[in-house]
């Protein structure tokens, strides 16, 4: 009987809540787009005493043998065609191979067969070419990017085109692959990756590289929740009024961002914070979340503070609103309390760290029914334990006897009588 | 003595207000309601996860007693949830396997926080939740033993209360060179019930359980807020108070009628 009730109540209650997490689950197929350097130095053999064009080849092909149904699938290509030594257009060598779409897998196999190593190393271009291939619709978005050398065409700096492509707030996250790759392709790998929330991983074998792939575009299958873009205003007056869902925003460095959600009596505000650090950043660092009035009377606040290598500081508050008495609301419904949600982060870059875009910010937004009010620290105000038991025991002995004495003592007042 | 436990039904619960009768309720109720851990994919049971997610939003859902694998890159960021329910005391162990051919250059520190379902970081009663690994040791394992889940809390408070708790895995030191070399992790995730004495007055109407595309729910679903062994406790305690009485009450009356009473012969 118990079991039952339990079931009931717990499958209930977290599908509602579910309800008003966010978007429900992308049902949009995802867009992966797999981004291949095929640049001179390419050539080199020095992944298993194969070359490093070899290696990528039969990586592709056992990835394009295991990539699941449902995601569309493109090849970019950067590097691929012109051999000569003009800089100018030698940068702009990127080209889709395999269009962004359901797989033709032997077509995209025998399109990969035909690269060999070629030209210069346009990374930044190849990703801008390959965010425009994944443009449209709604779906998850990925990029997975595989090169052997650091980008040569300067100064459109690849991770600063990262960044700003992850600012467009389209979902789109980078995943970089260096193919036995020196200090600077390292550092400017991981800046990318870091930028949009995506990985670095260095490959030194065949497969590695094959199944590290196939992970990420495993990866990219698994629906996730998308956010909603939003932008916070400078003050609560201005803000957005927020519903409960999953929300995305940017913030500068030391910026408040404002939102406003509306919680009825009754209810309870939840929300969470991830202001995430996508760039490098000083080592100490802190997120505040604070929930105020109209008027600006705080309510309730949550703060997180950190140091040390991250890639969010988050934080949450709760505000459960009481339920109002039954005389105020006769006069039709109870007035919803418009709440202030404020973010601020304690976040601060090095000098020569890009300040824009901000820093991503990740707001999670849910209104339930509010709690039971609590009237007592103990369960229902019931007791348990040795010592309750024991003084039970003893007053009621004690009660038993003073009853007995004084039934006897009436007892016997009423004979002498 | 007589240990009786996890009365979650009824007969159960008749069985022990039987034992509070006899004055015989054993301190094992203490235990009771406990979720054994389950083992390795019976029937029916999803099987553990072998990824983990990169974000909050992408966290993979583990069940206590489920052992979560996942194989990735230093540096990665890697996060786990699982769900907890009040009363239940949770622990955390993850461990990190960098391959033997790997060419790390030095050590590198190595760390799993365990924030709540509204995303705030919880604190470990004890254990090592960050660990430095020598540049020529391969294994490193963590452990957080985390505060006991309460029903309810004060707002202002940061008491952990029931939903989803998710695990972020990752290395905080690490030297640039070491990054994105490849490595297996390993995460279990157990949960004891600490009895009726963490059991408090009112209750979440819904669990901590937003922003994330997996869902996470114990394995015989969120508790409802109405069961306490407190109820046996207080209504043992109530019996006993009673027979108490009554024999307090016999006594005063010697062995029977008084003498001289009229009617005994």
């Amino acid at each position: 009987m118990c079991g039952l009730l339990v079931t009931l109540t717990g499958g209930l209650s977290p599908v509602a809540a579910r309800a008003d997490a966010g978007e429900p689950a992308a049902k949009e197929a995802p867009k992966v787009e797999l981004v291949l350097d095929v640049s001179g130095s390419m050539r080199a053999r020095d992944i298993d005493g194969q070359s490093r064009m070899a290696a990528a080849k039969q990586a592709f092909n056992e990835v394009l043998d295991a990539v699941p149904a449902e995601v569309r699938l493109g090849i970019r290509t950067l590097g691929a065609d012109y051999p000569g030594k003009d800089r100018k257009t030698g940068c702009k060598d990127t080209r889709q191979l395999y269009p962004v779409g359901p797989l033709d897998r032997t077509e995209a196999k025998a399109a990969v067969a035909t690269l060999t190593p070629t030209g210069w190393t346009p990374i930044g271009p190849a990703l801008l070419g390959a965010a425009e291939d994944l443009e449209g619709g709604d779906a998850t978005r990925r990029i997975v990017l595989i090169t052997d050398g650091e980008d040569t065409c300067a100064p459109l700096d690849p991770c600063v085109v990262a960044r700003e492509i992850a600012a467009k707030g389209i979902h789109l996250t980078i995943d970089t692959l260096g193919l036995v790759p020196d200090a600077k392709t390292r550092a400017q790998l991981v800046c990318i990756a870091e930028a949009t929330g995506g990985t670095y991983t260095s490959v030194q074998h065949t497969d590695e590289l094959s199944s590290r792939v196939s992970q990420l575009v495993d990866r990219a299958a698994k629906p996730v929740l998308t956010p909603v873009a939003t932008e916070g205003a400078d003050r609560c007056a201005e803000a957005p009024l927020l519903r409960p869902g999953l929300y995305t925003d940017r913030e500068v460095f030391g910026q408040h961002r404002w939102y406003r959600v509306e919680v009825l009596p009754g209810q309870e505000l939840r929300a969470a914070v991830s202001v995430a650090a996508d760039r490098p950043v000083h080592r100490d660092h802190g997120v505040l979340l604070r929930a105020s009035t109209l008027a600006g009377r705080e309510i309730v606040r949550g703060e997180a503070a950190g140091d040390g290598r991250t890639d969010v500081m988050s934080t949450g508050l709760r505000y459960p609103r009481p339920d109002v008495d039954d005389a105020d609301t006769d006069d039709g419904k109870p007035a919803a309390e418009t709440v202030c949600l404020r973010v601020s982060n304690s976040f601060s870059a090095p000098a020569g760290v890009k300040t824009t875009p901000g820093l991503p910010v990740e707001l999670s937004v849910a209104v339930v029914d509010g709690p039971d009010e609590a009237g007592d620290p103990a369960f229902l105000g019931l007791g348990r334990g040795w010592w309750l038991l024991g003084t039970l025991t003893l007053v009621g002995f004690l009660a038993g006897l003073l009853w007995g004495w004084i039934s006897r003592w009436r007892v016997t007042v009423w004979r002498t009588n | 003595m007589r240990t009786v436990r996890t009365p979650r039904t009824a007969i159960a619960a008749a069985l022990l207000a039987g034992a509070a009768l006899l004055g015989l309720i054993a301190p094992g109720t203490a235990a009771a309601a406990s979720p054994t851990p389950a083992p390795a994919a019976s029937d029916g049971e999803p099987p553990a996860p072998t990824e983990a997610g990169t974000s909050f939003r992408a966290a993979t859902a583990v069940r206590p007693g489920q052992r979560a694998t996942a194989r990735a890159s230093t540096g990665d960021y890697l996060y786990w949830q699982f769900p907890a329910d009040a009363g239940d005391r949770a622990t955390v162990r993850a461990a990190v396997t960098l391959p033997e051919s790997s060419a790390r250059g030095a050590g590198s520190t190595w760390r799993i926080d365990v924030y709540d379902g509204l995303r705030r970081r919880q604190a470990c009663r004890h254990g090592s939740d960050s660990r430095t690994l020598a540049a020529d040791a391969r294994t490193v394992t963590l452990t957080c033993h985390l505060r006991t889940v309460r029903g309810w809390a004060e707002p202002w408070s940061n008491d952990p209360l029931p939903g989803a708790y998710y695990v972020r895995l990752t290395a905080v030191r690490l030297a640039a060179a070491d990054v994105g070399l490849p490595f297996d992790a390993a995460l279990d995730v157990s949960a004891d019930a600490v009895g009726a004495a963490a059991d408090v007055d009112g209750s979440l109407a819904q669990p901590l359980v937003q922003g994330s595309s997996a869902t996470v729910e114990p394995e015989d679903g969120w508790s409802s807020g109405w069961w306490s062994t407190r109820w046996l406790w207080t209504a043992g305690g109530a019996v006993l108070a009673a027979l108490a009485g009554v024999w307090g009450h016999s006594l005063t009356r010697g062995g029977g009628r008084p003498a001289g009473v009229p009617g005994r012969p």
